[in-house]
């Protein structure tokens, strides 16, 4: 006989056979467009710090959800690339005429990476674990719509309900990241009360099981986390290949950015998620020496500000500050800083020029609800001068600037200090705020010590902290701009709005949320930008722009200015020529 | 060299160190937070003798840096020679120099052009190193100073203290003594500076800095003060003197610590450096005197960052200029040291000369 007939014959049928089975089965697999890869082989990354948890119910800290982002998977999802929503675990939904009812369509025939099917009780058990009370879950405040939670109702073993108090314009979005939770793994947690002790990093890996692309390998306290390829994954390329591409994804604790950027240029690590503008200067020289390639993704959603303390304080608890408040609460005063403010050369001498100034909180990443027609005041001291002339401040002979009262200006910005960049910002306007006569002292602190006195104690004057954006749609950043959101940083305890332009941005916020048409909603969103602008509550400065790295021969790469920055599409990521093969013997028959 | 001119060398070398550094306002160009923002990280200034056309220059001149990146990445500096300036000396170019008479401010040198000097280049926020590195000097080694000063004073009341009266005043400040050297400095350090409040100015800081360093470093010299005084009073002439109802401040005043003077001095020559690198450490470690006063501390605590230890080697200077006068003050301690021992040899072939002398009679 022919063998290369008999090979042939051999080659088709596995083929067919490969296909039947996951069409047999009746499993309603996602077909996607992406670049069709060659499978196999192992990727590092690394992470800051150990992970916390890898219990979605719980999860706040970046390491944690970056991981459970890889192993679960939610039934809408937000495409990071797009920023559009797509079909996830949810294959089809309906919404009603009023707007209020979500009918979705489940997957069906599709498993846990432990091979146990999943249906629309697990859809059932996830929202009811979430929106308990009990359970503290921080999604709890996510699934909440006009102050009360949504409803799921089972209407079959494929299909559920939702339903919203109101309609709600980001309605879609809100079930992305919200992972669905194996039932018949957690449901006995659950009803002891202890689900949130459940799916510690450090747990069995056979006992933890998602949706998602990967599944939990191996865990080494303070040095490794191994994830390997969920064979159950319900995604398949254009060939009907079944994703992920790679065998492992390897994730090495390693603790500073100094560290990781050494190791990646060393060839330990393969990709580089978010590093400063300085550090891609310092590998940018050997991008072809060495293999790798780096990405400058432009402005993110990342935005840095300055901003007063605003509290209601009780005169004699801090009474410094609250006299020093009399200034902040000056709109010509903070208004006057802001002028003050050189932006371009924080961009400059901070992010190299890798930032983009900004005067309100909508980077240039966020295409879709920037208002261009945001004034951009160039820097003037004279302007500001005038403007603090007009307040009731005026210079000394010496120069000092002094209130009516003859008080000498002077306050503190408190900044993390772990992060070099905004202790340089607050260098620059240290030394600019100087030239108005402006005394100011930069303490930098270590972050949890400055969020207990923003949050907690109220015990500040300024502080410079960055904010990132969790989606490009406004209705997150309600937190921020409302006078009770729980980001509301500089007026923590406000109760009522004390500002009329205040009460104007909890009108606007709240409106927006409920329209559902964007141009509408834009034009909402449009005069929040121009009240931030105008009366600087938080004095925007600066976006720095997303810049990440990878080896030059991982293929698949589609950087997202959103986080996980490069890992968030790590189903369609692959080796490409040689390397693959010296990968995949990397890996050793374990992985298999 | 002799022992005696070593020391005085080593003493003038070390007191010209500290006459500059105190003469900041004048021996600097710049103000040390004085911002050039067009010039970040800009390397170190090169002075020409020669131009372009061979033609000798009596006076030095400098070319200005210009970037030549627009725009993105990290400043690219080449030297534009079509604008220079001369070097000149004593000049009058900023409201911050030293007051020399009424409404008069000067600086050793600076330039005439438009041309910027900057001899050991600028840091991050286009400051010239130079000018930093000499006002930091004041905080980095006067810290040292005082502190060491601190410690001493300390050490010698408490060691007079324990040393003279004994009993269980010895025992409780050498308990104490003990517990100070066996706990680790820095750490101790960290612990007291985390207590003190945050928002304080560069000047309280710096006594605060002081303050602290000066209260950890008490412990050794209190012990060799101790070890002195136990020895010397039990000596004939301090036993005549309480004979002759002196009293013990007299005592102690007159006869005893006058007779620690030697092991003092050592000590403090010891102590200052030891105190200079504990504010440098405190300082590189964000502890110390706050942005925008500079001290060799903060200004090394850049290079904390990969890209700046990588990239701009004149960021080290601050680091560099501690090695010569760490050990211009070892051997300042060393010198002291052979002195005494010299002078101690002496006495004792006097007083062995005497004895025989008496014997003789």
């Amino acid at each position: 006989m022919n063998f290369r007939l008999v090979r042939a014959v051999l080659a088709i049928s596995y083929l067919a056979s490969t296909a039947a089975q996951a069409m047999k089965s009746g499993e309603d697999v996602l077909v996607t467009s992406g670049e069709i890869g060659t499978r196999g082989g192992r990727l590092v990354s690394s992470l800051r710090s150990d992970p916390k948890t890898l219990n979605p119910v719980t999860v706040v800290d970046l390491p944690s959800k970056g991981l459970i982002a890889l192993l679960s998977a939610d039934l809408i999802h937000i495409n990071l690339y797009t920023q559009r929503t797509e079909a996830a675990l949810a294959k089809s939904w309906k919404v009603s005429a009023d707007g209020k009812r979500y009918t979705m369509e489940l997957r069906r025939g599709i498993s846990f990476s432990d091979g146990h099917p999943f249906d629309a009780d697990d859809v059932l058990f996830s929202f009811k674990v979430y929106l308990d009370e009990k359970v503290h879950s921080p999604q709890r405040e996510l699934l909440q719509v006009g102050g009360k939670p949504i409803q799921v109702r089972k209407l079959g073993p494929y299909q559920v309900a939702f339903d919203l108090p109101q309609p709600y314009a980001a309605a879609e979005r809100i079930f992305d990241s919200v992972s669905i939770l194996p039932r018949h793994l957690l449901e006995h947690a659950y009803e002891e009360g202890t689900i949130s002790k459940a799916w510690s990093a450090a747990a069995n890996p056979s006992v933890i099981a998602g949706l998602g692309p990967f599944r939990l390998k191996q865990y080494v306290p303070g040095q490794q986390i191994v994830l390997e390829r969920n064979p159950y994954y319900w995604k398949v390329d254009l060939k009907q290949k079944r994703l992920p591409y790679l065998d492992e994804i390897a994730f090495l604790i390693v603790p500073t950015e100094d560290a990781q950027v050494i190791r990646f240029k060393a060839g330990d690590v393969d990709v580089l998620e978010k590093i400063s503008a300085e550090n891609y200067a310092a590998l940018e020289p050997d991008q072809n020496s060495r293999g790798y390639r780096l990405h400058d993704l432009g402005a993110g959603f990342e935005y840095d500000f300055l901003f007063f303390n605003l509290n209601d304080l009780s005169a004699k608890q801090l009474p410094e500050i609250k006299r020093k408040q009399e200034w902040f609460r000056r709109d010509a005063f903070r208004q006057a800083v802001s002028l003050a403010i050189d932006r371009e050369a924080i961009v400059r001498l901070v992010y190299q020029g890798r930032a983009t100034p900004l005067w309100d909180q909508v980077t240039p990443g966020n295409k879709l609800w920037i208002d261009e027609a945001v004034p951009h005041p160039p820097r003037s001291l004279e302007k500001a001068t005038t403007l603090l002339r007009s307040a009731g401040f005026s210079r000394q002979s010496d120069g000092t600037l002094v209130d009516s009262g003859g008080q000498p200006v002077e306050f503190t910005i408190l900044t993390n200090s772990s992060n070099a960049q905004r202790i340089k910002i607050a260098t620059i306007i240290q030394d600019d705020l100087g030239q108005l006569g402006m005394k100011v002292r930069v303490v930098p602190l270590e972050f949890q010590t400055i969020m207990t006195r923003v949050f907690d104690s109220l015990d500040y004057e300024a502080s410079i902290q960055g904010l990132v954006s969790g989606d490009a749609d406004p209705n997150p950043e309600i937190n921020v701009w409302t006078s009770t959101g729980g980001t509301h940083v500089w007026a923590q305890n406000e109760i009522k709005p004390v500002a009329p332009w205040q009460a104007e941005l909890d009108t606007l916020m709240q409106r927006q949320t409920a329209i559902l048409d964007y141009k509408k909603r834009k034009q909402a969103y449009d005069r929040v930008q121009e009240i931030v602008a105008t009366y600087d509550p938080v004095i925007c400065m600066v976006s720095p722009n997303v810049l990440v790295g990878a080896k030059a021969s991982l293929a698949g790469v589609k950087p997202s200015v959103m986080r996980n920055y490069l890992l968030w599409d790590a189903e369609h990521l692959f080796w490409s020529g040689k390397k693959q093969e010296e990968r995949r013997q990397a890996v050793g028959p374990s992985s298999h | 060299m002799t022992t005696n001119k070593k020391l005085w060398f080593l003493a003038l070398s070390l007191a010209f160190v500290h006459v500059v550094v105190v003469g900041a306002a004048f021996f600097a160009p710049y103000d040390a937070a004085e911002q050039h923002r067009d010039a970040p990280f800009a390397p170190p200034a090169r002075l020409h003798f020669v131009d372009a056309q061979g033609k000798l220059h009596v006076r030095p001149y400098v070319c200005s840096w210009t970037n030549q990146t627009q725009g993105i990445g990290p400043a690219r500096y080449a030297e534009d020679c079509s604008r220079t300036a001369s070097l000149q000396f004593l000049v009058r170019n900023d409201p911050g120099g030293a007051q020399v008479g009424p409404g008069m401010t000067w600086h050793l040198f600076g330039t005439n052009g438009p041309a910027k000097i900057f001899l050991l280049g600028t840091d991050d926020y286009g400051r010239d190193q130079l000018s930093r590195l000499l006002y930091g000097g004041q905080v980095s080694l006067f810290a040292g100073l005082l502190a060491t000063a601190l410690s001493l004073g300390l050490g010698l009341v408490m060691g007079g203290i324990a040393g003279y009266f004994g009993f269980w005043l010895d025992d409780a400040i050498m308990r104490c003594a003990e517990v100070f050297m066996a706990l680790p400095w820095i750490y101790l350090l960290f612990a007291v500076r985390a207590f003190l409040p945050l928002h304080v100015g560069p000047r309280q800081s710096f006594f605060l800095l002081v303050g602290v360093m000066g209260l950890t470093g008490w412990a050794r010299p209190s012990r060799l003060v101790r070890g002195v005084i136990l020895s010397a009073k039990e000596r004939d002439f301090i036993r005549a003197a309480r004979g002759f109802g002196a009293s013990n401040a007299y005592i102690l005043r007159r006869h005893l610590l006058p007779e620690t003077s030697g092991v003092m001095l050592t000590q403090a020559v010891l102590l200052i450096p030891q105190c200079i690198l504990a504010e440098v450490t405190l300082s590189f470690l964000g502890l110390g005197v706050g942005e925008p006063v500079s001290s060799w501390g903060n200004m090394l605590a850049s290079l904390q960052k990969f890209y700046v230890l990588q990239s701009y080697w004149w960021m080290l200077i601050p680091g560099i200029a501690l090695i010569p006068i760490f050990l211009l003050y070892n051997a300042l301690a060393d010198a002291l040291l052979r002195r005494s021992k010299i002078k101690e040899s002496s006495d004792r072939s006097n007083l062995m000369g005497e004895r025989k002398l008496q014997e003789a009679l």
